[in-house]
């Protein structure tokens, strides 16, 4: 589980910074997503999001995320290494 | 007589500046003028109001511009280019009527035929002397070429000459003389330095930028363009510089000896002048120091008015005679139609400047852009805005590979036997959306915030409201 703040990523164009804050157990994911993007591809990051967690077996985390035009792999990567550095898992 | 006023608003009551009027302005004081908005003050301090402005970029400097909007001192915008802060202001809807989009070349031509008459031009001047022959070339606020200005000092009804360096009469070597000139009026500074040119224009470093600028020379030297008397202009972004950069090693291993270069000047235009590689610089507007140090020192760099450099209604134009013009884009349809006026979302952060004229004159005009920017495909289906036509763009050069337009397969079989990376731009545009996804189109209102009108006055678009 997510055990501390932890943050991946930067502000630089085709990046993502993602923040990660733990959260009460049946608390689900709370998403604040901001994109330069957000009109061309909203959904789709937003879903990569949610898989990603899913897979890494977050179930609950408060996300604060701001995306610069990052593709799916990039995202996919920063999550992950988000949520290892939350578990404390570095 | 005496043409010397002590201030702006004394000036503007002797022109007779009236409501409703047209009053107009250059910028090659870019982002450093001060005088655009010096003026405005005036004009509101005065009370007048309901006033149309042409000028020939909006710059971010002119952010008050969105105040004197919501007040009504302005309401009307006939422009060139314009930045992205009071760009964002248009597309959010804050002016009733739509904003008047020109070319460089569309403009001097619309003023000069009667087309867009001016009541008062405010002509900002690093040096006149007090009958208003003035220059760029000199004085603390040097900005170089004049180019945009002469226009509006010729064909307005009054012209007003704003200076922060005023010597004696005859000033030598003026760019506007005096018989245009009505009032001068010398204030303490008409640009913060720093804003108008920039110290260096850097090349990119950008191994992206730089495997374009590398495709595009390579295009040119194939062209077959590139010989004895080649012609050539080319932006100021980073990529189309060091595409200038590499040209200009071709062009000195290959002792091919340039006609001229045209346009906006840096620096590097400059260093290809030194070198041989062109006879002379025409200049329209000088991006950083060493253009202005250059126009000011090298009689074969050159000043030209923005209707020499590129109106279609003038007998002949610089641009008629170019071989080869190297552009930027923030999006390029399947049909090679340009758009350097909204960025993705449909919010404007540009406009034509000569890109639609130098495309339309150019034996052959070349986008260089990256295959996709912040996820953003650069080839689109159809572009939010058509600034610039497909059948005057013949090459897109990425780092992935060139497009030829379809009207131009001579261009393409020189290319693909130079060994280039030749595809249909269908192809870079799937090349792009595997890497990427497909965007969803950005929802646009119904209110139309500008029209973009083409070179020859016509209406090629037009912009609407940002939701």
């Amino acid at each position: 589980m997510i055990k501390q703040k932890a943050t991946a990523g930067t502000l630089e164009s085709s990046d993502i910074f993602v923040e990660i804050a733990p959260a009460e157990a049946g608390a689900g994911i709370s998403l604040d997503l901001t994109s330069v993007v957000y009109q061309q591809f909203g959904p789709e990051i937003e879903a990569v999001i949610y898989d990603t967690l899913k897979e890494l077996g977050v179930a609950d985390a408060a996300l604060t995320v701001k995306d610069r035009g990052a593709v799916d792999c990039t995202i996919r990567a920063r999550i992950e290494t988000a949520v290892c550095r939350g578990k404390g898992e570095e | 007589m005496s043409k010397l006023v002590s201030n702006i608003k004394e000036a503007i009551k002797l022109t007779g500046l009236k409501d409703g009027m047209t009053i107009s302005f250059h910028h090659h004081l870019r982002n450093g003028d001060m005088v655009a908005v010096m003026v405005l003050d005036a004009i509101c301090e005065l009370g007048i109001k309901d006033l149309n402005v042409n000028i020939s970029s909006v710059f971010d400097t002119h952010a008050p511009f969105i105040e004197y909007i919501r007040d009504g001192v302005v309401t009307g915008i006939e422009t060139d280019y314009m930045g992205g802060v009071v760009g964002r202001a248009v597309s959010e809807g804050i002016m009733n009527k739509p904003v008047t989009f020109r070319t460089h070349g569309g403009r001097p031509s619309d003023i000069i035929r009667g087309a867009s008459p001016i009541d008062v031009a405010f002509i900002a001047a690093p040096t006149s002397d007090c009958m208003g022959n003035c220059t760029g070339k000199t004085g603390k606020s040097a900005c170089g070429s004049l180019g945009y200005a002469f226009a509006d000092a010729m064909y307005a009804s009054k012209t007003v000459v704003i200076t922060d360096n005023l010597v004696e009469y005859p000033l030598v070597d003026y760019s506007i003389a005096e018989n245009y000139v009505d009032y001068v009026v010398a204030v303490e500074k008409i640009g913060e330095p720093s804003g108008i040119v920039s110290g260096t224009t850097k090349i990119t470093k950008d191994p992206v930028g730089l495997v374009i600028a590398d495709y595009a020379a390579r295009a040119i030297d194939a062209s077959g363009l590139l010989v004895d008397g080649f012609s050539f202009q080319t932006g100021a972004g980073g990529a189309s510089l060091a595409a200038a950069k590499y040209l200009k090693d071709i062009m000195l291993k290959k002792n091919v000896k340039g006609s001229y270069g045209l346009g906006g000047i840096t620096s590097y235009m400059v260093d290809m002048l030194q070198c041989g590689c062109f006879k002379a610089l025409y200049d329209v507007q000088c991006f950083d120091l060493g253009a202005v140090e250059s126009i000011r020192t090298n009689p074969y760099h050159m000043e030209v008015t923005a209707a020499h450099y590129a109106s279609p209604t003038a007998k002949s134009s610089a641009v008629d005679s170019l071989d080869v013009v190297i552009l930027g884009a923030t999006e390029i349809d399947t049909d090679f139609n340009v758009n350097v006026h909204t960025d993705s979302n449909g919010y404007i952060m540009g406009g034509s400047g000569g890109h639609s004229d130098t495309a339309a004159g150019a034996k052959m005009s070349m986008i260089v852009a990256p295959l996709s920017r912040a996820r953003l495909p650069i080839v689109v289906d159809k572009v939010l805005c058509k600034s610039t036509p497909g059948n005057t763009v013949d090459v897109l050069v990425t780092q992935r590979g060139l497009a030829v337009n379809p009207l131009r397969n001579d261009l393409k079989d020189r290319f693909k036997d130079a060994g280039l990376p030749v595809y249909d731009i269908h192809e870079l545009k799937e090349m792009a959306e595997k890497l990427n996804g497909v965007p969803h189109k950005p929802q646009l209102g119904d209110k139309v915030v500008a029209n973009v009108l083409y070179r020859d006055g016509s209406l090629l678009d037009q912009i609407r409201a940002v939701k």
